[in-house]
């Protein structure tokens, strides 16, 4: 096939770099509100009928937004082969946690409502919590030790070693990360609940949800700080091979720099924190002023800036590594074939506009509160 | 048994992928089922058929949400705990996995909840059309997985990469039109379908027996042994064609599933049954089909099919040369970018069996180190367990056409006979229920463990494959996932039960009335005897 050389090898790779944000942005888009609500379940619906209500607003949508997640897993096996290969088996208990969690809640949602006791149901309820809450606070924990530089080491076979222990992702500026990305998923969850509920529940939604975006703000903003003033940077040293092949020993790497060079380097990414700052502080005074869609927007729209400014941040690391800076995976050094990359891009361009399609559609079809009329009238096959 | 980190992964694996093949058919097959009947409550408005459908969905849900959630695992396993083989492979295999996301399993999830939650959202046309969209989505989520399947199984459309020490793609074309994955597709399908013919004939036949829900379990079973006929009659005759794409691809697996030791002169003949002995490196007390084997392996009378023996000599020739190409790599990795053309033609001539040399590392560092006696004991390793693969093929093979038998049985009566059913074949249906999970696991086990040692024939052992990991961090997840996974199965077989139990909840005030009224005719008599 001669086809796929018609796009740089170059260029697919930052392509699929930004797709990977996409992906990764679209999930926390969708599946965000979904994992917020499940972590204020036990805080904004007291009741078995007001939980059902809150469970009721992401039970039709919650499995294709989930999809994001997986197919952003897929992704990375498929364009960031060694991507997929170090991090998923160094943070290899934090994985087992996440996989945990998002195992119990798709079934927390299903079977929940199948059994009228009681003790089965708070069981399913605390499910619930933990599936939103765990992965919530595991993918912020993630990415500040991706931030930090990970302990791995690649051997000449392209083997990784990873150094590290399990307790050793559990420090300050990962935490920190953590309670970043719960207070901004928490804030979606909210402005969701505030969108598709009346009453009670929705008004603990819009208490909760505007503490949320306060502290979206604040642990955002430490976490900048401390970025720029604690926290060793990284840069590629000598020439940049852009299309060479995909093996990342071949580039050298320093540590020791400040990943806040990026800004002067490329002031045009200001526009990400800008973009995180401000849509969190919109959420806020949605909340407070009870413009229910324009919360949803400026809460999505914080989202988006809040994992951008880290991806625009570390451009063109990927996974940096803190023990052996050569071995750091890049954009350019860690990627698949260019064939690979170019036929993933035929199917993204394919089916990624039919997707958001269909997506629109089923929201669509769906739009409208969910309320407790609905919940007890159609208590046999709702959840 | 001392277990090392290679064992201890392996076994995870196999138990979260058998566990997750515990769903997987039947979704498969029931969303199709789901689908058909629920076009025709579109094509007759006869309201007994919506509730059929809305039964049906039900179990079909409770049954997804285990397939999805465990299927999660599956994904993710790749990278944990066979990182080396991720980095290795994940150019060719990585793609088709994603492009199931894509394709298929988006489809599939974001229309299953219209499925369940839209009924009086949308017209009955739509509804029927988000139904069938979720049975497609999972019956394409099934052909991208085999097509990664496959790969592994017949790695074509690649080669490996000395610059970036991994294998990448060729051709996307041979990847997709791999014969082997196309095969499976539809043999793994069809025992979908079988799979959930069998589960909806035996719960119907559970209703008759009770005499409960006689309209809808009658209804039921005419779909059921109708799909489920075309199904098990496709499960073997595609479960033939993959045999015979492994003659020429997977000449060992095929030879240790017939326990054939020595090559046989053509047409070979087939061992109906026996006991192989792998120290003695023989079949005993075995049952000949002459010509059947040569039949069934070549489709001729003259092509010859080689035998374990003959085949394990052949690895050792294959072993010698993967050498040459390691050696070839070593000189061209040594030379750092400024290979020399010598080196690169002696790497490319032998790259076709580099994964041989990798062998050796099971017993050396250096695979050229390697003494006669480990290059001997690394042929010998390309045997796969021959009397578990024997048997567990012949078990799918002969539950495969009980299948069939007990499909034409219903389909006749439930035609031919006015849907009389003899009250030991109720019960019969009933225990049968358990049979198809068995067949298909038996099924998987001679894919997989057939294809040992490696996870990609020919190209990476298995022994290479896993993640730097400790025993005990492997041990861990391994002890998390019995018991979460028991846990989960045990709630699961409660609620099924549970709504099995319950029944068909009356939603549709009509389908009580119209029941009423057409069952006049159907009343008054023993549903063991023919109507009239």
């Amino acid at each position: 096939m001669i086809l796929h050389e018609f796009l740089d090898f170059e260029v697919l790779r930052v392509i699929w770099w930004l797709l990977l944000g996409v992906l990764l942005i679209g999930f926390a888009l969708t599946d965000g509100f979904d994992l917020g609500v499940g972590a204020l379940l036990p805080f904004v619906a007291r009741t078995d009928v007001e939980r059902r209500v809150a469970i009721n607003t992401i039970g039709p949508v919650w499995e294709g937004n989930q999809v994001w997640f997986i197919l952003g897993g897929g992704a990375i096996f498929a364009a960031w082969p060694p991507l997929y290969a170090v991090s998923f088996s160094g943070f290899y208990l934090a994985m087992f946690l996440i996989l945990a969690a998002l195992i119990l809640r798709p079934v927390g949602f299903k079977y929940r409502s199948k059994r009228q006791s009681e003790t089965w149901r708070a069981a399913w309820d605390w499910a619930l919590f933990v599936g939103g809450f765990v992965p919530a606070l595991v993918f912020g924990v993630a990415v500040g030790n991706v931030l930090q530089g990970v302990p791995f080491r690649l051997t000449e076979d392209l083997l990784s070693i990873y150094e590290g222990s399990f307790f050793g992702l559990l420090n300050p500026y990962a935490l920190l990360a953590g309670v970043v990305s719960v207070s901004m998923l928490v804030m979606h969850g909210a402005a969701w609940l505030v969108l598709k509920t009346e009453g009670l529940v929705a008004d603990r939604a819009r208490t909760f949800g505007a503490y949320a975006a306060l502290a979206t703000i604040a642990t955002y903003a430490l976490a900048g700080l401390w970025l720029a003033a604690g926290i060793d940077g990284y840069a590629l040293v000598g020439e940049v091979v852009t299309d060479g092949p995909s093996n990342p020993l071949m580039s050298e790497v320093a540590k020791g720099g400040s990943w806040m060079a990026a800004y002067s380097e490329r002031p045009w990414i200001l526009i990400a924190p800008i973009m995180g700052f401000g849509g969190a502080a919109l959420a806020y005074l949605g909340f407070k002023a009870r413009k229910e869609g324009w919360t949803m927007i400026a809460s999505k729209l914080a989202i988006t800036g809040i994992i951008a400014s880290v991806g625009l941040t570390m451009f063109p690391f990927i996974l940096p590594s803190s023990i052996e800076p050569t071995s750091s995976l890049t954009v350019w050094d860690s990627s698949s074939s260019h064939l690979t990359l170019f036929v993933m891009l035929v199917s993204a361009v394919i089916f990624v506009p039919l997707i958001l399609a269909y997506t629109a559609w089923v929201y669509k079809v769906l739009w409208g509160k969910v309320t407790a009329k609905d919940v007890m009238e159609n208590s046999d096959s709702v959840y | 048994m001392e277990l090392d980190i290679v064992e201890l992964s392996r076994l995870q694996f196999a138990m979260t992928a058998m566990y997750h093949f515990l769903f997987v058919p039947l979704t498969l097959g029931l969303s199709v089922i789901v689908a058909i009947m629920e076009t025709v409550y579109v094509m007759t408005n006869r309201p007994i058929w919506r509730q059929m459908t809305k039964f049906w969905a039900t179990l079909f849900g409770i049954n997804f949400v285990l397939g999805v959630a465990t299927g999660i695992t599956m994904e993710f396993q790749f990278g944990m705990n066979w990182s080396y083989y991720s980095h290795y492979v994940g150019d060719i295999f990585g793609a088709p996995l994603a492009i199931e996301g894509l394709m298929a399993f988006f489809l599939e999830a974001t229309f299953v909840g219209l499925m369940f939650f839209g009924w009086d959202k949308m017209s009955k046309v739509a509804h029927c059309v988000v139904t069938w969209l979720v049975a497609i989505g999972s019956n394409f989520s099934a052909l991208w997985i085999l097509i990664a399947n496959g790969w592994m199984q017949n790695p074509v459309g690649a080669e490996f990469n000395p610059m970036s020490m991994r294998m990448e793609m060729t051709s996307f074309f041979d990847v997709m039109f791999n014969h082997v994955a196309q095969a499976k597709f539809v043999h793994t399908v069809s025992a979908g379908y079988v799979t959930a013919s069998v589960f909806v004939l035996g719960v119907s036949a559970w209703y008759l027996i009770k005499g409960r829900h006689e309209a809808l379990a009658r209804r039921s079973i005419a779909v059921a042994a109708s799909f489920g006929l075309a199904g098990a009659l496709s499960v073997v005759v595609l479960g033939d064609e993959s045999g015979y794409s492994a003659t020429h691809t997977q000449k060992m697996k095929l030879a240790a599933i017939e326990g054939m030791w020595e090559t046989e002169e053509a047409p070979a003949p087939f061992n109906l049954i026996g006991v192989p002995d792998m120290e003695e490196r023989e079949t005993k007390y075995a049952v000949k089909i002459p010509v059947a084997m040569g039949l069934l392996g070549t489709r001729s009378l003259t092509e010859e099919m080689s035998g374990i023996n003959d085949l394990v000599i052949e690895s050792e020739k294959r072993i010698r040369n993967g050498l040459i190409a390691y050696d070839a790599l070593m000189d061209i990795r040594a030379a750092k970018g400024d290979a020399t053309p010598e080196m690169t033609a002696r790497f490319e001539d032998h790259s076709d069996d580099l994964g041989f040399a990798f062998l050796l590392k099971r017993y050396v560092e250096d695979p050229r180190q390697a003494t006669e006696d480990q290059i001997a004991m690394a042929a010998e390793d390309t045997v796969p367990g021959v009397p578990q693969l024997f048997w567990a093929f012949r078990i799918m093979v002969g539950l495969g056409f009980m299948f069939i038998g007990v499909m034409l049985f219903f389909f006749i009566r439930a035609n031919f006979y006015r849907m009389s059913f003899p009250r030991w074949s109720l019960w019969a249906a009933v225990f049968a229920i358990p049979t198809p999970w068995i067949a298909a696991e038996a099924g998987w086990f001679v894919a997989e463990f057939g294809r040992q040692p490696w996870t990609v024939d020919g190209v990476l052992p298995t022994a290479l494959s896993v993640s730097h990991l400790s025993v005990t961090q492997v041990a861990l997840t391994l002890a998390g996932f019995v018991t979460f996974y028991s846990i989960l199965f045990v709630i699961e077989m409660g609620l099924m039960v549970k709504y099995i139990r319950k029944g068909p909840f009356m939603d549709v005030p009509e389908t009580d009335a119209w029941t009423k009224r057409h069952e006049g005719r159907l009343s008054g008599r023993d549903f063991t005897q023919p109507a009239e």
